[in-house]
């Protein structure tokens, strides 16, 4: 009985405890863990003409522009201004690419299949960040 | 004549003036009350919708912190422009009356409507008060990001040359301070 009235107490203590960090461990990110973290690099959305080549066979084209000005909604989808098959032509932008004109019976539509409505679900603008990490990671050509 | 005449006379050019300055100034004062955002945001059919979409659009909230409030872009600069604007306006009072939008849903089934009137007008003026503030002479491209540059090149060596652009700003900017309505169609001229 006495042991289990004794339990809060020492959960209390061994959380007092482990806040304690050895001085001599690393992060991966090269300063102390207990450290407060660097600011933040203020990194802007790349622009690259002609787009980033992708990195492996079926990968969604990554976007090489901007997006905060576009919206994608339940109203409209903003990326559609300029993507969609009765503008890409005027806009010289990539067509929706035509898997994303089927439902998921296969059938082709003329307008793209709410179920790929979503672009940036798959579809993402890069940042002009260095890694934190350096790794060396190549990709399938 | 005689001097009391005269004098008469005088004094009424005198009240005349001070009363035309009186009335004329305060007609003015009245109507630059009414060409604050202050005074367009305090009905809730605008601060509710439009207002809340152009706080989070680069015409409120950028780099170098100028903004454009709601006169800016619909209310004109030049005086005879802006009391024509003030004596259509007087149309949204009674649809304030009879709460044509006064929900966001009305709001939302009226919009396609309400943006079109206003691509009309911006047309119409050739985006007159975009021009206010954005002028292609004073434009330069190289600062650009590629795509806008691209765009805007042929139309500003037509305003450089003195020319008449084959396209107004409202042609290609449409939705840059408010949510585009639901039906809108890009490839559509409006």
């Amino acid at each position: 009985m006495k042991k289990i009235a004794l339990l809060p107490f020492a959960v209390i203590a061994a959380m007092f405890l482990s806040t304690a960090v050895p001085a001599d461990v690393q992060s991966l990110r090269g300063y102390k863990l207990n450290a407060m973290a660097k600011k933040p690099a203020n990194v802007k959305v790349v622009n690259v003409k002609g787009g980033i080549e992708r990195s492996y066979k079926l990968q969604p084209p990554m976007v090489p522009h901007e997006v905060d000005k576009y919206k994608i909604n339940l109203k409209n989808n903003g990326c559609m201004k300029c993507h969609s098959e009765a503008t890409y032509e005027k806009e010289k932008a990539p067509k929706v690419g035509d898997s994303h004109y089927e439902n998921r019976d296969g059938k082709v539509l003329k307008t793209v299949s709410s179920r790929r409505y979503f672009c940036n679900q798959c579809h993402a603008p890069q940042m002009s960040a260095d890694p934190l990490v350096q790794n060396d990671f190549q990709g399938a050509k | 004549m005689s001097k009391r005449k005269k004098r008469g006379g005088l004094f009424l050019v005198v009240v005349g003036i001070v009363t035309g300055v009186v009335l004329w100034g305060g007609f003015n004062t009245a109507m630059e009350m009414t060409n604050t955002e202050t005074f367009c945001i305090s009905c809730h059919e605008m601060e509710e919708t439009v207002y809340q979409e152009l706080r989070e659009t680069i015409h409120f909230s950028n780099r170098t912190g100028v903004r454009a409030t709601c006169p800016d872009c619909h209310v004109p600069k030049e005086w005879i422009h802006k009391l024509m604007r003030k004596i259509q306006a007087t149309n949204e009072l009674y649809h304030k009356m009879f709460g044509t939008v006064d929900t966001p849903e009305k709001f939302e089934t009226k919009r396609l409507e309400l943006a079109k009137n206003v691509w009309r007008s911006m047309k119409k003026t050739n985006s007159r008060e975009c021009r206010n503030c954005h002028k292609f002479i004073y434009m330069d491209l190289d600062r650009q990001a590629p795509r806008s540059s691209e765009q805007h090149d042929p139309h500003y060596w037509d305003a450089v040359d003195g020319k008449t652009p084959q396209k107004t700003c409202i042609d290609c900017h449409k939705g840059v301070a408010h949510s585009l309505p639901e039906g809108f169609d890009p490839a559509a001229d409006y």
